[in-house]
């Protein structure tokens, strides 16, 4: 399996962080040391072995449906980088 | 007394409650000597006013008596965990300017018992990494050397700061934190002693996260002893962490008592790697013997998959953070890029996330992305998943055949040169984690401590691995180990 730079052009914008036309041949260079390292896995026999999802055997907890914490608007929004009338403020993004 | 800054956390204790010295005296030793260290670039972010704050409240309750053993002790605190009104950035540009509105889990039960917070430590950007080279504080320093050579050294990471603080004496310990060996590879590179805990014996709540389900804060501290009593201060439920662990936190001191006489120690022939220097054999061999001098049974045992546990880490580290930093938008807290006219939405985060993120962190995200992509998910992600149960296997079996505790090299090597590995593909520096990563992937608690030096005068660090929760008996085999290795050396002070 080998990355192209048209392939890490795409991971980029799936990962929402721009990467300039130029650096893209060596991200995807870089990619691919790392997938050719992770690629070993395929010589491991998983048959009939279920993915783990919790290294201990744990039942998530559930509580109670109800508000435990709230009306603290201003901590909330203490650290937005812009933020008016108790809002987030972001670009336009409905036309 | 003189030397206040050398203190233990033990030795610190009994010198409070008898009234030898206060915490006022100490906290000021030691934020002297972090004014002293700007060499070293451990310390990113100070907090004089509330460590003097803190100190003065400690020696009030320790007067009164009845103060809990971590009363007063003077700390250095990751930048990973968040702590109320002070920058937790996890040394992220994109995290610029953060001051949480909360305290994190750790911090609020180490404060309650009476700690003080010196201020916050250098670590590689969102703990991705083994040298504390991408960090957006710049490098952290190893007080080691290599002889008289002037070459600055990496203290290792992610924990690098922590490290690097511990062994300089800039604080008495400080907390870490652990995802393939971000707490044990630096205090092995720097001769001190560190803790990963049980996955879900720590609240991870209010720590900033990297892959949630390896994610473990820790003790780093100058003795076995010192990590049992901050453990216990550490640890506990938190109703906020819904992996953490309804138990009960045992008194880890109490539980040393050096005996291990009868105890199985498994030696994992898989550890012997192809090209493992010489020096880190016969410490392997070293340590080996001293616990069989001590009364422990040795025994060669196999955990198969160990080979397979680097590249699975390097699937499911990438895949949980690239969901975990996908919050890094621009919206909420930390930067956001300026905005050209008619940029929108995703020209925001694009744009933010490119500006804010570090070269590692931005190609971590992506190789996560990857691997969860459609058409990916099965071949990489979940097979990774599958490995990792083999590997978690392989350790239960290992356990059920009487086994109490792995000893194994807690580096391949003893810590390199700032910059000698800027040239090497990511895998090489991958490589240091490689006797470290397995603990994650199978959530059990590992200890490093340092038996040793090499020729030309480093730290060198053993690794033991225990059985889940039970890391007051871990701590005890580690005790024996550190009487039997008397490892004192300390690295001379140039900085």
């Amino acid at each position: 399996m080998s990355i192209d730079t048209e392939t890490a052009r795409r991971v980029a914008h799936l990962a929402r962080i721009a990467v300039p036309e130029e650096d893209l041949p060596a991200l995807a260079g870089e990619f691919n040391a790392i997938l050719g390292f992770i690629e070993q896995l395929s010589e491991v026999d998983v048959d009939g072995v279920e993915p783990m999802v919790s290294v201990t055997p744990m039942r998530l907890k559930r509580r109670e449906d109800v508000v435990t914490d709230g009306n603290q608007p201003q901590a909330v929004l203490a650290n937005a980088p812009d933020a008016r009338e108790g809002f987030f403020a972001v670009p336009k993004v409905v036309e | 007394m003189s030397e206040l800054t050398k203190l233990t956390i033990a030795g610190a204790r009994d010198a409070l409650r008898k009234g030898e010295t206060t915490s006022v005296e100490i906290t000021e030793a030691c934020l002297k000597a972090i004014e002293g260290a700007g060499a070293l670039n451990a310390y990113v972010h100070h907090t004089p006013e509330i460590a003097l704050e803190q100190a003065k409240a400690a020696d009030a309750r320790i007067g009164a008596g009845d103060a809990p053993a971590m009363c007063g002790i003077p700390l250095g605190i990751k930048d990973l965990f968040c702590t109320k009104g002070v920058e937790s950035q996890a040394a992220s540009a994109i995290l610029g300017g953060f001051k949480p509105e909360y305290e994190s889990t750790v911090t609020s039960q180490l404060f309650d018992a009476g700690a003080v917070m010196l201020g916050k430590l250098n670590m590689d950007e969102f703990a991705m990494g083994s040298s504390n080279e991408t960090s957006t504080y710049g490098n952290a320093v190893n007080p080691w050397r290599r002889g008289n050579d002037e070459a600055a050294l990496t203290p290792g990471g992610s924990s690098g700061g922590s490290a690097s603080a511990v062994a300089a004496d800039l604080c008495l310990a400080a907390t870490g934190t652990d995802t393939g060996g971000s707490i044990r590879q630096p205090a092995a590179f720097t001769g001190i002693t560190g803790l990963k805990p049980t996955y879900g014996r720590v609240s991870r709540w209010g720590i900033i996260a990297f892959a949630s389900s390896l994610d473990q804060a820790g003790p780093m501290t100058k003795d076995v002893r010192d990590c049992a009593i901050m453990l216990s201060a550490m640890a506990g439920h938190d109703p906020k962490d819904s992996t953490s662990a309804e138990l009960a936190v045992p008194d880890f001191e109490a539980m040393l008592t050096g005996d291990i006489k009868g105890k199985v120690i498994g030696i994992p022939k898989e550890y012997r790697m192809e090209g493992m220097p010489e020096e880190i054999e016969a410490l392997w061999a070293e340590g080996t013997e001293m616990l069989k001098a001590a009364g422990a049974e040795i025994r060669d045992i196999s955990l198969p998959h160990t080979k397979y546990a680097l590249p699975a880490y390097y699937v499911i580290a990438p895949a949980e953070a690239s969901s975990n930093l996908a919050r890094y938008d621009g919206v909420r807290f930390g930067h956001r890029a300026k905005l050209a006219q008619g940029d929108g939405i995703v020209e925001m985060y694009e744009k933010t996330r490119a500006e804010g993120f570090g070269d590692e962190v931005k190609r971590r995200i992506m190789v996560g992305t990857y691997v969860l992509s459609a058409g990916y998910y099965d071949a990489y992600y979940n097979r990774a998943r599958k490995v990792r149960a083999l590997i978690k296997r392989d350790f239960d079996e290992v356990f059920a055949a009487g086994v109490d505790a792995i000893l194994t090299p807690a580096t391949p090597s003893a810590a390199f040169g700032l910059g000698e590995m800027a040239e090497a593909d990511p895998v090489q520096m991958y490589l240091n984690d490689v006797f470290t990563v397995t603990v994650n992937l199978a959530g059990l608690p590992g200890i490093a401590l340092p038996t040793g030096t090499d020729k030309q005068g480093l730290p060198l660090g053993l690794q033991l691995i225990g059985r889940p929760w039970e890391e007051g008996d871990l701590l005890n085999t580690a005790y024996a180990l550190e009487r039997a290795a008397g490892f004192v050396a300390k690295p001379g002070k140039w900085w």
